[in-house]
């Protein structure tokens, strides 16, 4: 139990860096946090205590396996991460071209 | 056999783009347009040919607990159908409209990945292959908004993909929790389980509503949305405002909380509230707008109150009604997006107060405006008169007077604030020295198609084509129980 509230922690620790901070890459860097916090999440559900890896073979027929499968998810969301992260820092250097800075707070020409 | 085609024409599409593009972009153009038309006439046929039955599609071979399944059913064919049409005429629109910007091939393959995610979103029956697809949709969104290269497009991108980000992790902690629970990824098995266990139901729906809610853009979760529909291109603006919050948005909503969570009254009194609250609070807001795109963009957010206020009711009258504005809303925005892009391609801005007088010198975006226009403040004969009538008639029937007196004042505020922007671009007495011969031939046949579609889908009401046309799609919504046995029936 102790490591799922970690781990939600870990998300709202996320979660308050994206919605505090000002700095465009210390956004970014929280949105990666938070992401890491799910990925962490599907795989404490699929563990097991004293459980050995999903390969089935001779002689690990009789005992406890995890689950394969929500770590297949995980790197699935690994590689979405990746490109989400790729795509939001092509978006932060090319606003840096345009404003001269990583503030959000002197980045608004947009309101209302 | 043919749903998959749906999902690897655009993909072969973006391929082929990509690998033979030359400077110019005459291939590109070529090539997603015979994409595009091939996919409309194949959705059309799927829709036709269906009959309320449903099909399932097991790929790579294996039986369906083991594999990623397509479920073809009405609700799915009825939203490629919408998709199919939005990005069929908004490529016709793209093709002069973004010269402008740039003749780059790369517009052209972005926007097949567009179209290849959202239907992947909507004809998937598994949970975690539709966060895959959504996330498709969404990474070529993103891009797309940014497009123009200029500023504030920078910026709305990077609004909007942060706050998408935070949804697409709060959805995939709720699959997560979702997975623990039914040790199951295919929607028709986790609806026969999850609703047994009320507790961790409550959990995974609050976090599938923000979530979704979020792509959706219903009221407390609209922050993203005027700055990224007001900013992208024309074309995309439509794109995103007609289909990409309906596919991404509220058809998930409507296939995870009816079909599969079995449409708990919590959240659907949830779904009311929050529909109510979109309706007038975006109305509101959108009086005050000088710039065009970000009208309509808060006026889709009220226009997505109508249809969730109507999910939110739950009889079949009112779930009629949601379907047809859903179709309804994709045609009019669209053609409202279009007259918007049209008019800053012709004098160079968005502004209502440097407009004027444009009805002499853009006749044909003048007239499909009136027509979009008269067609979403809901009045006779439009389309959108009657699926607000039919909103409204069921709001009165489930005895919702107040919903319904709500949803007459968002009707009202809606005419109200597209009477502003007739007024202020199409009358009064600026001289503007434009043509409309500037605005290509794709461009005026988009807006008069969808503007013809404005006036003729009314009679998707007559009860012989309602029948077999919108009723098995309310059925499919409305039986919870029966999609789990047609999807698992079919093996």
């Amino acid at each position: 139990m102790i490591l799922y509230i970690l781990c939600f922690i870990l998300l709202l620790v996320g979660l308050y860096g994206v919605l505090t901070k000002k700095d465009l890459i210390k956004i970014i860097l929280s949105l990666s946090i938070m992401g890491y916090a799910a990925n962490l999440f599907l795989i404490l559900f699929a563990y097991k205590n004293d459980a050995i890896f999903p390969i089935l073979s001779e002689s690990a027929v009789q005992e406890a396996m995890v689950d394969p499968l929500p770590q297949a998810l995980v790197l699935t969301s690994i590689v979405i991460e990746l490109g989400i992260t790729a795509m939001l820092v092509a978006l932060a250097v090319r606003l840096y071209q345009k404003y001269k800075t990583f503030d959000i707070t002197k980045i608004r020409s947009l309101s209302g | 056999m043919i749903l998959p085609y749906f999902i690897i024409i655009p993909l072969l599409a973006a391929f082929l783009i990509t690998l033979f593009s030359r400077e110019k972009d005459y291939w590109s153009i070529t090539v997603s347009t015979i994409a595009s038309a091939t996919m409309l006439v194949l959705s059309i046929v799927c829709f036709i040919t269906l009959k309320g039955e449903t099909f399932i599609y097991n790929l790579s071979g294996w039986k369906i607990p083991f594999t990623i399944c397509l479920v073809r059913d009405s609700l799915s064919c009825f939203m490629i159908v919408i998709i199919q049409l939005i990005s069929f005429t908004s490529l016709l629109f793209s093709v002069n409209y973004i010269r402008h910007i740039s003749s780059s091939w790369k517009y052209y393959s972005l926007f097949m990945f567009l179209v290849a995610g959202m239907n992947g979103v909507v004809s998937t029956g598994d949970i975690f292959n539709l966060f895959v697809f959504m996330e498709i949709a969404l990474f070529a969104a993103y891009a797309l908004v940014s497009y123009g290269g200029k500023a504030f497009e920078f910026e709305a991108a990077f609004k909007y993909a942060v706050i998408g980000s935070i949804s697409s992790t709060l959805i995939l902690v709720g699959i997560g929790i979702t997975y623990s629970a039914t040790s199951s990824l295919t929607l028709a098995h986790i609806a026969q389980v999850l609703p047994q266990k009320p507790d961790i139901l409550v959990w995974v729906g609050v976090l599938f509503l923000v979530g979704f809610g979020i792509k959706a853009a219903i009221m407390p979760f609209h922050a993203w949305l005027p700055d990224a529909h007001s900013s992208a291109p024309a074309p995309i603006s439509s794109m995103l405002s007609g289909v990409l919050i309906k596919a991404l948005g509220i058809y998930v909503l409507i296939r995870l909380f009816f079909n599969v969570f079995g449409a708990p009254p919590v959240f659907m009194n949830i779904f009311m509230v929050l529909g109510a609250a979109s309706i007038i609070i975006a109305s509101f807001l959108a009086i005050g707008q000088w710039d065009m795109k970000r009208l309509l963009a808060y006026s889709s957010i009220s226009q997505i109150g109508f249809i969730l206020l109507a999910l939110g009711i739950s009889t079949k009258l009112a779930i009629l009604g949601a379907v047809f504005h859903i179709f309804n809303h994709a045609i009019f925005k669209s053609l409202l997006f279009y007259n918007a892009g049209s008019i800053e391609m012709a004098i160079g801005t968005r502004d209502l107060r440097e407009m004027g007088n444009l009805k002499s010198v853009l006749p044909v975006t003048y007239s499909t405006s009136l027509i979009g226009t008269l067609s979403v403040s809901g009045l006779p004969p439009f389309n959108g008169f009657f699926s607000k009538l039919i909103i409204i008639v069921a709001c009165v029937q489930a005895g919702y007077i107040t919903y319904a007196t709500i949803a007459i004042i968002g009707s009202l505020l809606t005419l109200a604030y597209f009477l502003k922007v007739q007024r202020y671009a199409f009358h009064g007495d600026k001289l503007f020295d434009v043509s409309e011969k500037s605005i290509g031939g794709g461009m005026k046949f988009a807006m008069l198609f969808l503007a013809l579609l404005c006036v003729v889908t009314g009679v998707l009401l007559i009860p012989a084509l309602r029948q077999s046309m919108l009723d098995p799609i309310v059925d499919t919504i409305f039986n919870k129980t029966e999609y789990i046995k047609l999807v698992l029936g079919s093996l």
